[in-house]
């Protein structure tokens, strides 16, 4: 007969090996590490230095943006219009440093237009009650329209007096690692600890879990909300920021249909798309698979007109895989 | 000596009456069982004592002093917690995550305040084991029975040392021993000088546990009288309006 006390104290002895593979990044990695070996054995291009280099420079990018994405998806929402606050920030970063304004200033602009989306993204869904899908959505097309009449069609390359700056920190690297790829990792560990210590991190969760159960527990739902669409579309702004860097000019679809790849990242990390759920590394893991597979379909002479094939399938199988696991409990 | 008094509680929801000058009061240590069909106004009288949404009229007293409640956390202060209809729990957090949500213990690091997750599961545990439920603190609400769910629930009222517990259909969907179960925990929250507001449909329940049964018709007060002065058939007729009033 055992005691109320050794019940109550009891908790699930879990073995290392049992604790790691109950973790659905853990797969996802298994996944893209599989991925890499075989495309190490089957292509002489891809484990070269220049290649891997520009798979973790590229995947940085989704991964930064994913990270934010973990947030809102754990909350029970959807942001759509990242890749449109990208265009948005490159676009207000480089027409300032252009006319002549220093990166800090500049830089600091632009992440105030892309905190501005979110906060507007922000207000309507959690204030006047709209739809994530339909606020975001409609920010996607106004961000992107407001980039376009800023940039007067013109394309900008010169970035003024701090324009070497601004490509160093985009496209630079230090002890062989691209420069955004450090963004990501700071960013990552930051947030893997504010998603668990924090009550910040902790009412996230709960707001995807039960949003009224959140409110009725005295919990800020509404200003919560705002903070989180404001912090997906400051890691967007980051990104935006960084890609500019990167490419040395800003063209007007710089960032487009990024959202799908950024969403696909979240949900295959483990963020699910009915709240709840997701972690800061997942979303990396995540949005690591996705480059190595479309860095695998160039290596291996597919067309890359299947790309989206990909992104789109994996969404559904992530979500499906979701169903699957929700269903046997 | 009274510890929570209504006088007149009335309330309008635009031309919707759904409460009409109820008065009552429950003592310290008494437990109400509040009946009455659905939509009877049972749940906004709840609510209105949880400090949900004001009464358009009347007022409320607790320990003989007047309170406003114009937020739920208004009505926390002054010691009323609520379970509600729904338990309001959420399923991806653990058990002591949702006994604290929204109060969440922290420590400092460095500059930061960070949750302290090993006190929260201590106080939970405790907790359960007042409540003598055999719920573990790190476990996973969503991977509870309907029974230990409820504990959390009531687990949480616990916290802060209340004097008044709300619950709202506490047993509306959950199997019979489970029912036992949370009739055991409302005994204990009573034995603690708690008191305890039970709106329920069901009547074994009710009788079971209240000392006293105030039953609602239409927004209005109809009975309000000891249990062991009433019968499951009187009230019945309370409830359908076959007894006019008692
Ligand atoms: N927020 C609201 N706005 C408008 N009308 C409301 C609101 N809340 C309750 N009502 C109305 O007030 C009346 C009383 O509702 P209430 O929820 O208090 O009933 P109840 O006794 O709890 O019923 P049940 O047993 O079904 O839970 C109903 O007519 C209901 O439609
Ligand atoms: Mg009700």
């Amino acid at each position: 007969m055992t005691t109320l006390d050794e019940i109550i104290g009891q908790s699930e002895h879990k073995s290392v090996l049992s604790r790691i593979t109950g973790v659905p990044a853990f797969w996802v990695f298994l996944a893209a590490f599989v991925a890499c070996l075989a495309l190490t054995l089957m292509t002489d291009t891809f484990a070269t230095p220049r290649n891997l280099f520009n798979v973790t420079r590229n995947f940085a990018f989704v991964a930064i943006i994913a990270v934010g994405m973990t947030a809102v998806i754990a909350s029970g929402g959807i942001d759509l219009s990242v890749g449109s606050t990208v265009v948005l920030t490159a676009m207000v970063i480089s027409i300032l440093m252009a006319a002549g304004y220093s990166f800090a200033l500049s830089a600091f602009a632009a992440i105030c237009a892309a905190l501005a989306v979110g906060a507007l993204n922000g207000v309507l869904i959690a204030y006047a009650g709209m739809p994530p899908f339909v606020v975001t959505l409609g920010m996607l097309s106004a961000a992107r329209s407001l980039a376009m009449v800023l940039s007067n069609n013109k394309m900008i390359y010169e970035f003024g007096p701090d324009h070497d700056l601004l490509l160093w920190l985009g496209g630079g690297s230090t002890f062989g690692l691209p420069h955004p790829l450090y963004a990501l990792v700071v960013l990552t560990l930051v947030m893997s600890f504010v998603f668990r210590w924090t009550r910040w991190g902790q009412y996230v969760y709960a707001i995807g879990g039960n949003e009224s159960a959140a409110t009725l527990s005295g919990i800020a739902v509404k200003r919560q909300k705002v903070t989180i669409y404001m912090f997906s579309a400051f890691t967007a702004g980051l990104a935006g920021i960084l890609m500019t860097g990167w490419l040395g000019s800003v063209t007007t679809n710089l960032g487009q249909s990024m959202e799908l790849a950024v969403i696909a990242a979240a949900v295959i990390g483990g963020a699910n798309l009915a709240g709840g759920e997701g972690t800061a590394l997942g979303a990396v893991v995540g949005a690591l698979l996705i480059e190595v597979i479309r860095n695998s379909l160039i290596l291996l002479g597919i067309s890359t007109f299947w790309q989206g094939m990909f992104i789109g399938t994996f969404i559904i199988v992530a979500v499906a895989f979701d169903r699957f696991r929700s269903h046997r409990n | 000596m009274s510890r929570l008094t209504m006088t007149g509680i009335t309330k309008n929801f635009g031309a919707i009456r759904a409460l009409s000058d109820v008065s009552i009061s429950v003592a310290p240590g008494e437990v109400l069982g509040l009946m009455g069909d659905n939509g009877a106004g049972k749940s906004t009288l709840v609510k209105i004592i949880a400090g949900n949404f004001p009464p358009s009229a009347g007022d409320i007293r607790i320990d003989d002093k007047p309170v406003f409640f114009h937020r739920p956390v208004d009505a926390q202060r002054e010691g009323v917690e609520v379970v509600y209809q729904d338990l309001a729990l959420c399923n991806n957090l653990t058990a002591a995550s949702n006994v604290f949500l929204g109060r969440e213990t922290t420590r400092s690091l460095g500059p930061f305040r960070v949750i302290d997750y090993p006190a929260m599961n201590q106080r939970a545990a405790e907790l359960f084991k007042q409540l003598k439920s055999e719920t573990r603190p790190r476990d996973l609400v969503r991977k509870m029975s309907g029974g230990q769910r409820q504990a959390v629930a009531i687990a949480r009222t616990l916290l802060s040392e209340p004097k008044i517990v709300l619950m709202d259909e506490p047993t509306a969907a959950i199997s019979v021993r489970q029912v036992v179960e949370v009739l055991d925990l409302i005994r204990r929250l009573r034995d603690r000088g708690i008191s305890v507001v039970l709106v329920s449909h069901r009547m074994p329940d009710v009788f079971a546990v209240a000392d006293r049964i105030a039953v609602l018709r239409r927004g209005s007060l109809v009975a309000s009288k000891a249990t062991a002065l009433s019968s499951p058939e009187e009230v019945t007729g309370l409830i359908t309006g076959a007894i006019e009033a008692a």
